[in-house]
């Protein structure tokens, strides 16, 4: 983990909302998110299935399923650019160029009937002013960064011919050929065994820190957010609920949801066969929604009305540790 | 010395697939994915089994309940040896299976209460009347309302549906059931909900697991006894504690250290696996980790047999001279 001081910030989402249109009618993914991610920093985003970390992912690449996936509102910011007033044709320089992105699934990330070394390359043609020998070259060599052995051989193969782990890197590899400025990883290892994501989050780790580029990871493991990021964001039905530093949201964490969830998982020194903590019911459909707390059926604790009613407000506690102020979530 | 009841053991089992090539499509080769495993669980234990995909758990737990043939070896079920191609009734009902994806494993055009009722028509168990009781006492037992027998799977949450699992494979009173990665396809909260359920109707039941997952956490919290599978091999086996506490064979210390703890005080050293799972096809001669891991001691490997070896009380490693050091 690495620590800057003073860093600038690279990336600032506000206020955003997400809207998706679907047979129930409107339902908001995205209910006013914010948040930053530094220039060198690693920002995880954590959350269960459903509570709309892809959505933010896919927001700011501009990538939601059209036309169901609408953003209603809010800025996103790179640089002091808002990437929400780009025409199409701005915005794909910005995709692979200054934003590159990692998929969960890296055989639906990959063009299945195209050599690997021809795809990497096709990020160098579209971004860069290279011929195509110099883009193959360049290919072979980002082939050979994120540690793929014999690449030159490697790049005249097709996605079918990798493992999975494999086929990670050479995603990897298109993310970052041109050195972007913010890397998202969208659920970079999921689908890998604890071995190889050993070996992609360790590489992403190298590289990240050789370039400077600062990373928007986006897991449901709190494994991987604890090795791996500077600042965490716990999301929550369409909702950041807390927001702080690694170490201050592990060793101190505020809201109902957040020690929900790290007193669920089985730990490495837990005593083994007791019973563990779980979170009553299950994340709440979108279309059901509620203005208030939206964790108040899943709390075990009697909420008064006034909370189901209005937006608690996002309250710093401590210096860069904020959270979304239920009186009766936060309430230790 | 035998102090508790064995209720299933396999002795040099053995699941080779033929590769097919040529014209004719005849075997060229084979595909060694369960390579001679042993192993005893005795009753009311969970017998824990990790490794990465494509080394062998998967065929291992089919070959338990029937659903792939053994090509060698044999499988002795509460002290009988069982004929794998000629499975008996009897067997069938005590030996049931819970998959990993609680989607694709229950019939989508099958109300949940007719889902419960199949095993114990096809197993002529019961009448109608008694099959319906059945039915609301398995979904109670489960955590399900016993309204949820008239709706159909796709109105439950994940959770909720590897619970129908659950209950399906329970109807027939088994044995022992065999646990496919349960809840890798679940939340973390919801997760937790399906292990609690899990345990309590072991206790409750005095079932016995065979729990297959690539959650190490997981599969400690939960299991008495845990094997590591490395490319169809079982390379180490023993008490939980004994394996995370004091693992002996290279691969299980790699593995124990590439998981992630949620703790960002934690700062352990991991040990980086080059590569990935050779392929069963072609696997390297002697042992196969040395081979991945290009230890010194690898070609000692290929000179001598390997065999298990007795490390503790109930404690076996594969003693390999690159990836153990006695």
């Amino acid at each position: 983990m690495r620590h800057k001081e003073n860093s600038q910030t690279l990336l600032q989402v506000r206020d955003l909302s997400v809207s998706f249109t679907t047979d129930e009618g409107e339902v908001e993914a995205l209910d006013h998110v914010s948040f930053d991610v530094a220039q060198g920093e690693i920002l995880g985003l954590v959350g269960e299935s459903g509570c709309g970390k892809s959505v933010s992912a896919f927001s700011v690449m501009r990538l939601l399923p059209r036309p169901m996936g609408r953003i209603t509102n809010g800025q996103i910011l790179l640089e002091s650019q808002d990437l929400l007033t780009l025409t199409t044709e701005e915005m794909r320089k910005v995709r692979g160029n200054e934003i590159g992105m990692i998929f969960q699934e890296p055989m639906n990330a990959l063009n299945p009937v195209k050599k690997i070394g021809d795809q990497i390359a096709e990020v160098f043609l579209l971004h860069q002013d290279v011929s195509p020998l110099q883009a193959s070259d360049l290919a072979v060599g980002m082939l050979a960064e994120v540690g793929i052995p014999d690449p030159a051989n490697r790049a005249l193969e097709y996605p079918h011919q990798l493992s999975g782990g494999m086929r990670q890197r050479v995603v990897i590899a298109m993310a970052l050929a041109c050195k972007p400025k913010l890397i998202i990883a969208d659920e970079p290892t999921t689908a890998l065994d604890v071995t190889v994501q050993a070996q992609i989050l360790d590489l992403l780790q190298n590289l990240q820190g050789k370039n400077g580029s600062s990373v928007l990871l986006i897991t449901h493991d709190l494994g991987v957010i604890a090795e791996n990021c500077d600042q965490v964001c716990v999301m929550y039905a369409g909702r950041i609920v807390e927001r702080a530093s690694t170490q201050a949201l592990f060793e101190n964490p505020i809201h109902a949801y957040t020690r929900g969830l790290l007193a669920s998982i089985p730990r490495m020194d837990g005593v083994p066969k007791n019973k563990l903590t779980t979170i009553p019911g299950i994340v709440p459909a979108l279309s059901q929604l509620v203005q208030g707390c939206r964790f108040a059926q899943r709390s075990g604790r009697p909420h008064p009305a006034s909370t189901l009613q209005c937006r608690p407000p996002f309250k710093e506690v401590t210096s860069g540790h904020w959270v979304e102020a239920c009186p009766v979530c936060t309430k230790i | 010395m035998k102090q508790k009841q064995e209720v299933l053991k396999l002795d040099q089992l053995c699941v080779h697939f033929p590769v097919r090539g040529g014209v004719f499509r005849r075997a060229v080769g084979s595909c060694r994915a369960v390579d001679g495993v042993s192993l005893s669980i005795t009753r009311g234990q969970t017998f824990g089994l990790v490794g990465e995909s494509g080394c062998g758990k998967s065929t291992l737990a089919k070959s338990i309940v029937g659903l792939v043939a053994p090509t060698s070896g044999s499988i002795f079920f509460q002290g009988n040896q069982i004929n794998s191609k000629l499975l008996t009734a009897e067997y069938r009902k005590s030996v049931q299976m819970v998959f990993q994806d609680p989607v694709e494993s229950l019939n989508a055009r099958m109300t949940v209460g007719a889902i419960l009722e199949e095993p114990l028509i096809i197993h002529r168990l019961c009448g109608k009347d008694e099959r319906s009781k059945r039915v609301a006492k398995l979904l109670d037992q489960v955590g399900l309302p016993e309204s949820a027998a008239k709706r159909y799977p796709f109105e439950f949450s994940g959770g909720q549906r590897q619970r129908i699992g659950v209950a399906r494979a329970l109807a027939l009173e088994p044995e022992l059931l065999v646990l496919d990665e349960p809840v890798s396809a679940l939340d973390v909260s919801v997760q937790s909900q399906v292990l609690n359920l899990l345990m309590d109707l072991q206790a409750q039941l005095g079932l016995t697991y065979f729990l297959i997952a690539h959650d190490l956490a997981v599969v400690r919290h939960i299991s008495d006894v845990i094997a590591v599978m490395y490319l169809g091999k079982i390379v180490e086996i023993g008490a939980a504690t004994d394996i995370y506490a004091n693992p002996k064979h290279a691969y299980t210390k790699a593995l124990l250290s590439s998981i992630p703890i949620p703790d960002p005080s934690v700062k352990k050293k991991r040990i980086l696996i080059p590569g990935d799972v050779p392929s069963p096809i072609n696997p390297p001669q002697g042992c196969a980790f040395g081979n991945r891991m290009n230890a010194p001691n690898y070609p000692k490997s290929i000179e001598q047999e390997l065999k298990m070896e007795k490390v503790g009380v109930g404690h076996w490693v594969l003693a390999c001279p690159c990836c153990v050091h006695m």
